[in-house]
């Protein structure tokens, strides 16, 4: 399965080092170099500095037609750009964004973006802890819809990847 | 009409005071704060110190009755955000968004943004348009340098467009012996009456290439023949 992961944060580069290990072609993008310090020595993958925003970067890195496409960067904003990139010019095939607003997570899923949101996902954690009931979908929010227009249409296939 | 303004930058701040001088109901959001209330200093309290990429701070602004929403920071993807989040989440009729990477026109268009202003593009056009591109361009030397072959595309402003080569001044020793039109290659005769958009291919000594670029591609030329 050919990967590609926008942001090698604590999570990006985790899940970096997860994929590659499972088998899978991982391709992994930070503007900065020094974040790969997080990904492991031997790490297999590729490593490439750019802009995950920049159709030409990603192209570069050979974004297209990627069956996974995580955007895990610091931005939100970044992160819906990128996954729209992604699914509406570069075709790729499963895409996930995280958005920790949660109310631009839940908008991006209406128009057809998985996505991810920590906000959420911390509150319910949080509350299930103090046992309080949960207010939230657990995880990965699937695309409810698609955007009007946009030639990607979300079909959840989250069962490729396994548990998120 | 009731216009949100979202990046008070240079361009926000003079849209904003710009559309008040005109009458419009504007709010401008800026999420630096020392930004925004040095703006509310010069322009009143239409001035909001909010991220106006976050939903909550759009609702806040009164985005569900904007007639307009102008995304104008410069980060595209938060100007792609502003308006996507206008449109499908507030149902604003029209959205205007701020593009810096010309290539982002297309997807922008594409995920619905109403209109698409990009400076680098429109800066691009006119350097473009301003700067003479138009010289002679050198294919090849002979004779040890004396001899030089080149290419002169005629443009529209070009002395030698609509007369023939025996119609110009061109120098002894230079010959004028080829043309490439609308792709294809053909002999260049004294009476070939010269259009806009070909190429001549010339040859001759070095020093008449001055003469040549007067004669062909116009402007100063160093020498001009008498």
């Amino acid at each position: 399965m050919k990967s590609v992961i926008i942001g090698c944060g604590r999570v990006g580069a985790t899940l970096a080092e997860n994929l590659e290990a499972e088998g899978h072609q991982v391709v992994i993008l930070d503007v900065s170099t020094a974040a790969f310090d997080r990904l492991p020595a031997n790490f297999r993958g590729a490593a490439i500095r750019g802009d995950g925003t920049d159709e030409d970067v990603l192209r570069r890195a050979g974004a297209e037609d990627a069956d996974l496409f995580l955007a895990l960067t610091e931005g939100d904003n970044r992160n819906v750009m990128a996954a729209q990139l992604a699914a509406e010019a570069l075709g790729a095939k499963l895409v996930v964004a995280k958005i920790n607003d949660p109310v631009r997570a839940e908008a991006y899923a209406d128009l057809g973006i998985a996505t991810l949101c920590r906000t959420n996902l911390m509150v319910d954690a949080v509350r299930r802890y103090l046992g309080l009931s949960r207010l939230h979908e657990e995880g990965v929010r699937e695309a409810t819809g698609h955007h009007p227009g946009g030639d990607h249409h979300a079909e959840p296939q989250s069962a490729a990847v396994g548990e998120s | 009409m009731f216009v949100i303004v979202v990046g008070g930058g240079k361009v926000g701040y003079y849209l904003t005071k710009e559309l008040i001088q005109s009458s419009h109901e504007v709010v401008l959001l800026e999420k630096d704060r020392g930004r925004a209330s040095q703006i509310a200093d010069e322009i009143g309290s239409v001035v909001i110190a909010r991220d106006g990429c976050e939903g909550k701070n759009l609702a806040e602004a009164g985005c569900n009755r904007a007639d307009i929403v102008a995304a104008v920071t410069g980060d595209d993807e938060d100007n792609l955000v502003i308006c996507q989040m206008s449109k499908h989440h507030f149902s604003v009729p029209r959205t205007i968004a701020r593009v810096n990477n010309p290539k982002n026109e297309e997807l922008f268009r594409h995920l619905g943004v109403d209109e698409i202003i990009s400076p680098t593009r429109m800066i691009l056009g006119a350097v473009e348009q301003d700067i003479p591109v138009h010289e002679l361009l050198h294919l090849a030397a002979f004779e040890g340098g004396e001899l030089e072959l080149i290419e002169a595309k005629l443009l529209g402003d070009s002395p030698a467009v609509g007369r023939a080569p025996r119609d110009l001044d061109i120098p002894q020793g230079c010959s004028l012996f080829a043309l490439i039109r609308d792709g294809a290659a053909m002999p260049l005769r004294p009476d070939t009456t010269l259009q806009e958009g070909d190429k001549v291919i010339a040859i001759g000594p070095t020093e008449c290439q001055d003469i040549l670029h007067t004669q062909l591609i116009g402007g100063e030329g160093v020498a001009a023949g008498a």
